[in-house]
């Protein structure tokens, strides 16, 4: 039978996306539904000193409002409200839980009624009486508040004397890069549905990327046992990292059903969604010192993130050249200033999307202040190991990447000078380089159920958020199994199934197919041991790994003639199906460093007179080992390339910091990339044999590709103009300054 | 614990929300009846009041495009249209699209192209993506690039969805 492991198969949840028939958590109905909206605060710190929701409850059709003054019991411990991914440091946010305002538009209150737009109308006449407090939101404005990490990351120990190399290197380049706060903006709304059926039990429909993780949650804070809860997402659209922790809607929806005892469906709107959380503003400073040669003498990255006041959120900016550069004397540093907004959170490659942009705008410069092309100042110091622990990769295909992404671009054509080229009344600008992710794996549990008749059943609580999960589990037990890729059902999004961790840092694919693998195999000697008890088996004395499953029979490896159907052997057994789930954990390969890899090369056109940017050509060049599905990887790594462009070009949160209020919290004035804006993306799967990383040889796809999209992006507006700015996003203005 | 109670509520006079007003849409060919209110919108009206949730709502202020309906063969956002405006009218959302089980060409040009992700935004792609191929006026990759750009995809699709949409109009090839 054909193989469909890296073939480009469709998606097999694609007939139900395009007719409308998978359901999202904000679209399940009950007979008893009501709909809940949310009153958010109108100051960023201080406390409640008023609520009166009097009007709102004489609205005709509101059934109640839900405040801290009235709300059900929640636990009070901050331990209580911890998810699996919640910060190690701080108390994560509580929904309702006192008085005290912690940031602007803040929910406050729930009203309910028997409509939503009565609900809506009814928040609109809740009264509030504050007490303000001082508050500050603007990360430079709070710079000197700056202090270390409570917990720091485990890598970035200094290498060597990285201040004393960088004084005597011959060529050096010094710059601070800035990238604003940006917004994860999935396409639907943050929503649940808690219906209730009745005897104190819930099933909540929850827009989510853990299922499971979302579960155990409400358990701790509502005080629920865990029979009381099943958290459903069989489809979410679009997460990015803003559905890895529970959202309050998730604790507010299921708070209002258990007072009310009765079904509450509630639908953020999208001004809401932008105090759910947030990629980090940062700034980051790179020092690069140089023989004139283009050996790397000194390397200094330092990163300063915003985070809350109550968590501290932080993630790695600064040691990602360890997987790329040689440098001998290295000193990273990460972090945190405090500011009265909600806690940011994980959004597409975090730590890497900001920190790569820094650090290979900077070798940017470092290359034109040494007048040595890009790619040969990244190449003089390329790294065969990974220099923060000297260990070697399981695979590093970054070469491949670097080659065939010129030839791919047409890199040869380059002129190096600065507005050397030209197309009509556009300057033209080329730019380039590298990205990096980690290749993880995490323990995970597969169940498969194989009928009688040929058709066989895989089920995880893991998440589909649009990464392709169904297809690439149903690719893998098709294989496994020796089935038609339609005989195939999978399950997922639902906590009663086997277990998972949040889908999320690109880990789900590669260990989920790890997990199927060892279900099948169990699957396969369960069915030679009962075909072995059949009379004149042509299969005794062959042990599992002697035989293969295909085409509806266990087959001999060696001679292909001795089968049984499997159909006869579960009749002859007196069975209707085979069950059987197992947990793969990340293999135990010894001292490796395990990384997905890229490069990639923009062409910018650039209005002179306007400054008009358009980015007309990116080639990304990929090293990730094994590609599961071809057809879904190239869409996981071209919607990062369009994430880069609208990171280099595009989105900024904007805050007024008078009021510590987001200024454009909707989706016309966060700007993201429209079709328009997108023009020719060409991905290159360059081929990477990995026989360490895991048996299939497989990496995550999904976050490596935004990593270094918007340095190269930069990188070429630069080359266009002549013009460096290091402040994201690039937008006109700042080239005609 | 005492502070679980039911927000009291006031003996004063409730304040009245607004009179249903009775309306007929004829959606994917079937003619429907519906008591909505005045502030209803058309988007509401289908997922609330007629369960089609395969309408999306994105941003409910008309900025993003996944409430794309077709009323009278025109694409229009559902959520900046209140249902009572198009009393009378004949609405086609995307389960209306496919007939008799088949896929309309956009729907399964969409799967062949892997035209999405998430899914989300994708009803109101192929429903505009049908309106776009209606008015016949996109002749070029960069005209259907430009006439799509009020439906957002932030799973970053774009080049898919165009190649989808070329493929329905049976093109091949660029032509910009």
């Amino acid at each position: 039978m054909p193989s469909y492991i890296g073939t480009a198969t469709s998606r097999v949840d694609g007939r139900a996306k395009v007719t409308g028939t998978a359901k999202y958590a904000g679209e399940f109905g009950a007979s008893d539904l009501v709909y809940g909206a949310v009153v958010e605060s109108t100051i960023p710190k201080g406390r409640i000193v008023r609520i009166d929701v009097s009007d709102a409850l004489r609205v005709d059709g509101v059934i109640d409002v839900l405040t801290h003054e009235n709300r059900p019991h929640m636990a009070e411990a901050p331990g209580a409200w911890k998810d699996e991914v919640a910060p190690d440091v701080g108390s994560p946010f509580r929904p309702l839980y006192d008085d005290i305002v912690m940031f602007n538009n803040q929910p406050i209150a729930l009203v309910v009624a028997d409509e939503w737009e009565t609900a809506r109308f009814a928040a609109s006449l809740v009264r509030v009486d504050y007490e303000r407090a001082a508050h500050a939101t603007d990360l430079y404005a709070v710079r000197d508040t700056v202090r270390d990490l409570q917990k720091p990351f485990k890598s970035s120990k200094p290498r060597g004397n990285a201040s004393a190399a960088y004084a005597a290197a011959a060529v050096r380049h010094e710059a601070e890069y800035y990238i604003p706060i940006e917004h994860h903006n999935p396409m639907e709304l943050y929503a649940s549905t808690a219906v209730w059926n009745g005897d104190g039990k819930l099933t909540v429909y929850d827009k989510t990327q853990g299922v499971q993780n979302v579960q155990r949650y409400l358990c701790s804070a509502l005080g629920l046992s865990s029979d009381d809860v099943r958290v459903m997402s069989e489809f979410m659209g679009g997460g990015f990292g803003s559905g890895l922790r529970p959202q309050y809607q998730v604790v507010l929806a299921t708070m209002g059903a258990l007072k009310l005892q009765r079904s509450v469906r509630l639908v953020l709107t999208r001004q809401q969604m932008y105090e759910l959380c947030f990629r980090p503003a940062t700034i980051e400073r790179l020092a690069l010192g140089a023989t004139t040669d283009g050996s790397l003498e000194s390397l200094t990255h330092e990163a300063i993130a915003v985070t809350s006041h109550y968590e501290e959120f932080a993630r790695d900016d600064t040691t990602w050249a360890d997987g790329l550069y040689t440098c001998a004397n290295t000193n990273y540093s990460h972090k945190v200033a405090r500011v009265d907004l909600c806690t940011p959170s994980d959004m597409r490659a975090p730590g890497a999307t900001t920190g790569v942009y820094a650090l290979e705008s900077a070798m940017d410069e470092l290359a034109v202040a040494l007048k040595l092309d890009p790619i040969a100042l990244r190449l003089r110091c390329y790294s065969e190991r990974e220099q923060g622990e000297d260990l070697p990769f399981t695979s590093k295909a970054l070469r491949e990447c670097y080659r065939e992404g010129a030839d791919a671009f047409g890199w040869d054509k380059r002129s190096p000078e600065p507005r050397s080229m030209r197309d009509g009344s556009e300057l033209v600008g080329w730019g380039m380089a590298t990205g990096v992710w980690e290749a993880l794996q995490v323990p995970i549990t597969a169940r498969i159920t194989l009928t009688a008749n040929g058709h066989a059943e895989v089920a995880c609580a893991t998440s589909d958020i649009g990464t392709g999960t169904y297809t690439v589990m149903a690719q893998v037990t098709a294989d496994a199994l020796g089935l038609p890729i339609e005989s195939i059902t999978v399950k997922l999004g639902d906590s009663t199934l086997p277990q998972s961790p949040v889908e999320g840092g690109s880990w789900i694919a590669t260990s989920i197919a790890a997990a199927i693998g060892t279900t099948a195999d169990a699957v396969r000697a369960e069915l030679l041991r009962r075909a072995q008890q059949m009379p004149k088996s042509q299969l005794a004395g062959m042990s599992p790994d002697n035989v293969t499953l295909t085409n509806g029979k266990i087959v001999s490896k060696q001679n292909p003639s001795h089968s049984a159907l499997i159909a006869d052997v579960m009749r002859h057994g007196k069975m209707d199906r085979i069950v059987q789930e197992t947990t793969a954990k990340p293999n135990d390969i010894g001292k490796y460093a395990r990384n997905t890899h890229s490069a990639i090369f923009a062409e910018v056109k650039i209005d002179e007179q306007l400054g008009i940017i358009r980015v007309t050509r990116v080639v990304s060049a990929i090293a990730a080992g094994r590609i599961l599905n071809t057809k879904t990887g190239h869409s996981q790594i071209m919607g990062s390339v369009v994430w880069g462009i609208g990171m280099a070009l595009h989105e900024e949160t904007l805050i007024d910091h008078r009021f510590g209020r987001i200024m454009n919290a909707n989706v016309a004035e966060y700007h993201m990339p429209v079709n328009a804006d997108v023009h020719d993306i060409k991905v290159i799967f360059v081929d990477e044999r990995d026989d360490i990383i895991n048996p299939l040889g497989m990496k995550g796809l999904g976050e490596i590709g935004i990593v270094g999209v918007a340095a190269a992006i930069a990188n070429a507006v630069y080359h266009a103009t002549g013009k460096r700015v290091r402040d994201l996003p690039i937008t006109l203005d700042k080239l005609q300054r | 614990m005492a502070r679980t109670s039911t927000a009291a509520r006031p003996s004063k006079q409730t304040i009245p929300t607004q009179d249903k007003i009775s309306i007929a849409l004829t959606v994917n060919n079937v003619e429907r009846t519906l008591q909505v209110s005045p502030w209803t919108t058309l988007l509401d009206a289908l997922r609330d009041h007629l369960e089609l949730t395969g309408t999306k709502k994105g941003c409910d202020h008309g900025q993003c495009g996944a409430c794309t309906v077709l009323v009278e063969g025109r694409r229009i956002i559902s959520c900046l249209t209140l249902a009572v405006m198009k009393d009378g009218a004949k609405v086609t959302t995307i389960e209306g699209l496919a007939a008799n089980g088949a896929l309309h060409p956009l729907q399964q040009a969409f799967i062949d192209h892997d035209a999405f992700q998430c899914g989300y935004c994708t009803p109101g792609q192929i429903c505009s993506a049908a309106g776009l191929l209606a008015e016949g006026k996109a002749k070029t990759v960069n005209e259907i690039r430009e006439l799509m750009s009020g439906n957002i995809c932030r799973c970053g699709a774009y080049p898919n969805i165009v190649a989808a949409i070329q493929q329905a109009m049976g093109q091949t090839g660029e032509k910009s």
